[in-house]
């Protein structure tokens, strides 16, 4: 293992200079270490979880309730009597799952100015074509691909 | 709960090759997608009509310890500016009250600043000009930025501006300024990729987390901030807001930040002088 290690990070690189975010699909064991995935979009979602994971939903329920991580509750309200001051910026996220299919939801997450370039959500899984961003924060997406696939992974249980 | 009709605005965009290939997928997926409310914006600007001060958004007590100058806790800074008008703190002797008299004669100052500096032939914010005085008038050091001395200095001449429309200065290079402020202003930035107007124009009166948003105006500063336990300037204030979209805040006195406020100020032209406001 450990002699592949090296090539394995050269190859990340070299998947990294060839793949843009939007366009490739073929993600696989390369894509983890890139900081942002590569995937592909057709009819307005992303079909295949990104980097190939499984999402935890209870997982995906923690980060959405983050409000340093996920910061969803900063402007969507949602089913969680136990978190006070949720935001309205932005629709409920209770009943999401019976409204939108979770290859919508995972775009949505990733990159909603994909769908509307106006659109106020924060691209949770793009670093390209930002402006000024923090040192502390620059090369990084907000979630990382295994981080977004929890989230589609819990808001797909919020069916009511 | 409701939300209004809102139309696109074709401003807040930065330029940038991502946004040619997310123009034409937008313009592609349009078709297949049921109307979204939320993914469009309000218009632009705010009407005059509905132009209000943050201090309407604020809960009563608040506002009663706003009202009251036995309450408002910027008081305490305004005293300690009242010392310092007298003072003589550089090797001249000179003070501030004996070239500007007594300090009610700065009525109106605070309310058309920044404004052009004409010895350097660009905009100044009014620390910038207290700073001025300090060392090419008084011979004295410059205080630091955000110290209790600038602020108290600040909020005592902003205090005599108090109940005063706020005027922006009508010169072409303050006026290049604020264009150039609320170009800025308008700009998505930072990791979360949010611009000012989309808070403060598209959203004022809406819920972030516990916070109501405000519509942005800079009426009261320097202002006392619960949440500071202390008085802060307004570039305080900005850089609070960049740091919270996770971008990269522009150092105190950079000509950003004054541009920026330049153009707050045109936003808020004829708004009323609240100085020192007390916020959230």
């Amino acid at each position: 293992m450990r002699r592949i290690a090296p090539l394995r990070r050269m190859l990340s690189a070299f998947a990294g200079l060839m793949m843009t975010s939007i366009g490739l699909g073929a993600a696989g064991a390369l894509a983890q270490d890139l900081p942002v995935v590569p995937y592909r979009i057709e009819s307005g979602g992303i079909s295949a979880p990104l980097g190939g994971r499984q999402g935890d939903a209870g997982r995906g329920r923690k980060l959405v309730t983050d409000r340093r991580k996920g910061l969803c509750l900063l402007c969507h309200s949602g089913p969680f009597p136990e978190e006070r001051f949720q935001g309205d910026l932005a629709p409920s996220l209770a009943g999401i799952a019976s409204r939108l299919t979770a290859e919508k939801i995972r775009l949505r997450i990733v990159d909603s100015t994909a769908i509307n370039p106006a659109s106020l959500m924060p691209p949770y899984h793009r670093i390209e074509g930002l402006v000024e961003v923090g040192a502390a924060w620059r090369g990084k997406p907000i979630l990382t691909a295994g981080e977004i696939e929890d989230v589609v992974a819990f808001l797909g249980t919020l069916r009511d | 709960m409701m939300f209004p009709e809102r139309h696109s605005r074709n401003n807040i965009e930065p330029s940038s090759d991502f946004y040619l290939p997310a123009f034409f997928i937008a313009v592609l997926f349009a078709i297949n997608l049921s109307p979204v409310p939320f993914m469009a914006v309000r218009a632009a600007e705010i009407p005059l009509a509905q132009r209000q001060s943050g201090f309407e958004l604020m809960q009563a007590e608040t506002q009663a310890m706003q009202r009251n100058d036995l309450s408002n806790p910027a008081m305490l800074w305004v005293r300690e500016g009242e010392k310092l008008w007298d003072e003589k703190p550089g090797e001249n002797g000179q003070s501030c009250v004996a070239c500007h008299g007594v300090v009610t004669g700065m009525a109106g100052v605070a309310a058309s600043y920044p404004t052009l500096d004409t010895a350097s032939g660009r905009p100044i914010d009014l620390t910038g000009r207290i700073q001025q005085c300090r060392t090419d008038r008084q011979r004295a050091s410059a205080w630091p930025r955000e110290s209790r001395a600038l602020l108290a200095m600040a909020s005592l001449i902003g205090l005599q501006s108090r109940g005063m429309p706020i005027m922006p200065a009508p010169d072409p290079i303050s006026k290049a300024g604020a264009a150039r402020g609320k170009a800025l202003f308008n700009q998505r930035v930072g990791q979360l990729n949010l611009s000012c107007a989309q808070c403060h124009d598209d959203n004022w009166g809406r819920k972030l987390g516990s916070a109501t948003i405000p519509q942005g105006h800079p009426t009261g500063y320097p202002i006392y901030r619960l949440e500071w336990q202390g008085v802060g300037s307004l570039q305080r204030r900005l850089r609070n807001c960049l740091a919270g979209v996770r971008a990269e805040a522009f150092p105190f006195g950079a000509d950003a930040l004054i541009d920026l406020e330049l153009f707050l100020m045109e936003r808020a032209a004829g708004m009323t002088v609240e100085t020192p406001a007390v916020r959230p």
